[in-house]
């Protein structure tokens, strides 16, 4: 196996401004918020100005990348001291980074567009780009930052994005609460990140990924400052940290309500980019997981369960974008899952998860475009028929559809294929579970497909779908071919793992991706995929789709509940949070409060009665000093005789 | 020899401070007081005689003199009680209490 290269530090040509890429946005999402109502009329358009130049800038450094030998591709840019003597701030600029960069601006610019279209007739248009100007700033420090501070800063700048965004429209209750469920189930994610990185910082004493590369891991290892159960920790608490922003098992019960934002945020940030900062986390962190098997398997049986509940809940939902968030879980389980398999996986992974946010925003878009034109109805059950009246718009879809089913040729094909592959030499069980999977998917998408496009009209009686204008449509043809034809240009001849070993070392041996792989796992595979499709024809697109959701069986209402995800928090953490709190109210109110009210209330009680001694006869005063006097006089008498 | 000149200061004593207990009028309170000074001044100079120290004869000097301001004060202090309320009994003045 081929390590990683050594990072250099760089100055001067476009990699040396790099950090224009994450100003720009910034810039962007400050002059909107602080320019206010003023800048509505072409916030907008700044909006998107600033993403492209982003993508401008990414792509520039992405050619100047290209242009070093292989060897040389890691370059750090250092910006300046974050905290003196403890943590550089500075940028890496290395495949695994402009890859996700461009995956950013470059779609991030394609949504940016498409929102312009589709929030025209919203009065807050403007803060809604300023939002999407801060995100897309922060995922790019996430991603490009090149120590682990920097990234937790970019890492809880989009978790603020994205809270923002999901309560972009904060008037209705729903969205509000979304955005705060987000919130808290990330936290417990953010939890395990921060411990993990206070893990790191006191076995290393640095966050820099440059003193953190393998041969640092191998060499504290093996002069005992790191022992193996300690390693073991820092990957567990890194995927907790994953868990939590990728919606993973057991953290995944924010992502299907995170939907109540609006479509373009769900297609960016709930689709393509930051939910896939988890993946990026753990192939980043690749040299604390090589060194730890036991994470690297957990990894592995997240990613199998995750994208087998992702399926599952996929295939029952009514909600278009439900549905989609369901998918959108299910196919960050086949990341997690390559993420887990080494080097091999990785190209895997970080190939599917850039495929899966070209087809997966495709997609999400189009289903944008088909509220837009269904007056916000969501529900696919009065929806039927659709491809008649949005040409466009359904054909994109339908493209991004047969790229995520894996449909031979089309970009989801070979990168999805490739993890099933690798998961299998390295573990059959998995492997199968993952060809589940992919026979899953073909299910749930070919139903969703067929119950919008196809089929009866099944309309309300005030809907008069028409196709988007071509702001919005432009944009999805774009993504479109990107589902198209992407896969095939990153994983054939493995120019795409080839292009990240500098970044996450080259396996020993290469595997052989072939056009139209015939192996009996690729044959299974498209076999489930078109039974599931199949399936789904019979049930959603020969049949008649009743307009009321039937009742359903026991797994189909398991699925419509989300697997009992929120029953399950409930009742393993709300209820008894709520008892402790009421335990601690009670304590609080009877004990405490009780202890402190009760000895007020004491020594006012005696105090009242003690005053009374104060009669004010001047008489008994007397008495009293003479009795006081009398007793001194007595006590010193005694005293002296003794 | 010098016992008699004590018990009668202790005497003396015990009458002032009786009176000082049971009598209302204010001006009868403040002799039985005086009578207390005086009774303390008796037995200061006669242990000043049986130890033939003048310490005790000077300590008298100087309760006679705190005693005499005293009147001065207290008498003003009950005619001006006397004055407002129509009365010189110690119990009408008992406005100062809880």
């Amino acid at each position: 196996m081929q390590s990683p290269v050594e990072i250099f530090q760089h100055s001067g040509g476009v990699i040396g401004v790099s950090w224009l890429m994450i100003a720009l946005p910034l810039l962007g999402a400050a002059v909107l918020l602080l320019g206010g109502r003023r800048t509505d009329r072409w916030g907008h358009l700044l909006g998107v100005v600033m993403s492209l130049a982003a993508f401008v800038v990414a792509v520039a450094a992405f050619v100047e990348l290209l242009g070093l030998p292989a060897g040389e591709r890691r370059q750090a840019v250092g910006l300046y001291e974050f905290i003196p003597g403890v943590a550089d701030m500075g940028l890496l600029i290395d495949p695994l980074s402009i890859s996700f960069a461009l995956l950013i601006t470059g779609v991030g610019s394609l949504i940016h567009i498409y929102s312009i279209g589709y929030m025209s007739h919203d009065p807050d248009r403007r803060r809604f780009f300023s939002y999407l100007n801060l995100f897309v700033a922060a995922m790019l420090l996430l991603v490009l930052s090149d120590n682990y501070l920097g990234l937790f800063v970019g890492w809880e700048g989009v978790g603020l994005a994205s809270y923002l965004l999901i309560g972009f429209w904060q008037f209705k209750p729903t969205a509000a609460t979304a955005a705060k469920k987000a919130f808290i189930v990330n936290r417990v994610g953010d939890f395990g990140l921060l411990i993990a990185l206070f893990t790191i910082w006191s076995v290393f004493g640095s966050f820099a990924y440059k003193n953190l590369g393998a041969g640092a891991v191998q060499d504290a290892m093996a002069g005992g400052s790191l022992s193996q159960g300690t390693v073991t920790a820092i990957g567990l608490l890194l995927l907790l940290g994953a868990c939590g922003k990728s919606a993973q098992l057991p953290l995944q019960s924010w992502l299907l309500d995170a939907m109540e934002g609006p479509t373009p945020v769900s297609a960016l940030i709930h689709a393509a980019t930051m939910v896939t900062a988890g993946v990026y986390l753990v192939v980043r962190s690749g040299a604390f997981f090589e060194a730890a098997p036991t994470a690297q398997l957990v990894v592995t049986i997240v990613g199998v369960a995750t994208l087998l509940a992702g399926a599952i809940i996929g295939c029952a939902k009514d909600d278009i974008k439900k549905g989609l968030a369901g998918s959108t879980m299910s196919q960050i389980g086949y990341m997690m899952l390559g993420a887990g398999l080494g080097p091999v996986g990785y190209a895997f992974a970080i190939a599917h998860l850039i495929t899966h946010g070209f087809f997966k925003a495709n997609m999400f878009l189009g289903a944008g475009s088909v509220m837009h034109a269904m007056n916000d109805e969501v529900n696919m059950r009065r929806y039927g028929g659709l491809f008649a009246v949005m040409k466009i718009t359904a054909v994109t879809f339908f493209i991004g559809y047969l790229a995520i089913i894996g449909f031979p040729l089309l970009s989801g094909y070979y990168t999805k294929e490739g993890i099933i592959e690798t998961a299998m030499e390295h573990n059959e069980i998995l492997g199968w579970l993952a060809v589940l999977g992919a026979g899953l998917t073909g299910f749930y998408m070919s139903r969703m497909v067929f119950m919008t496009f196809f089929g009866k009209r099944r309309w309300a009686d005030d809907a008069h779908p028409h196709e988007s204008p071509s702001v919005m449509t432009v944009p999805l043809v774009l993504l479109s071919i990107g589902s198209i034809g992407l896969g095939a240009y990153l994983i054939l001849g493995n120019r795409f793992m080839k292009f990240l070993a500098p970044a996450v070392g080259l396996p020993a041996e290469l595997p052989e991706p072939h056009i139209f792989g015939v192996g009996t796992v690729g044959l299974a595979t498209l076999a489930l995929v078109a039974i599931g499709a199949a399936f789904a024809w019979f049930r959603y697109g020969a049949a008649e789709v009743p307009e009321v959701a039937p009742r359903g069986s026991f797994l189909t209402v398991f699925a419509r509940r989300d697997l009992y995800g929120d029953a399950l928090n409930e009742a393993l953490f709300m209820r008894p949070g709520q008892w402790l709190t009421r335990i601690a109210v009670f304590f609080d109110n009877r004990g405490i409060d009780g202890l402190v009210n009760g000895l007020a209330a004491g020594i006012g009680g005696t105090s009242g009665r003690v005053r009374r001694i104060q009669t004010g006869y001047v008489r008994s005063y007397a008495l009293s000093i003479l009795f006081g006097a009398a007793v001194v006089v007595g006590a010193l008498l005694y005293v002296g005789t003794m | 020899m010098t016992t008699h000149y004590l018990v009668l200061s202790a005497l003396l004593f015990a009458i002032g401070a009786v009176g000082v207990l049971i009598r209302r009028n204010a001006i009868v309170v403040f002799m039985c007081v005086e009578l207390m000074l005086n009774a303390c001044n008796l037995a200061f100079v006669t242990f000043a005689r049986q130890h033939g120290n003048l310490d005790g004869q000077l300590i008298a000097f100087f309760v006679m003199v705190v005693a005499a301001a005293e009147v001065v004060v207290g008498l003003a202090i009950i005619v001006m009680i006397f004055r407002t309320r129509r009365s010189a009994s110690v119990d009408d003045a008992n406005l100062l209490k809880y």
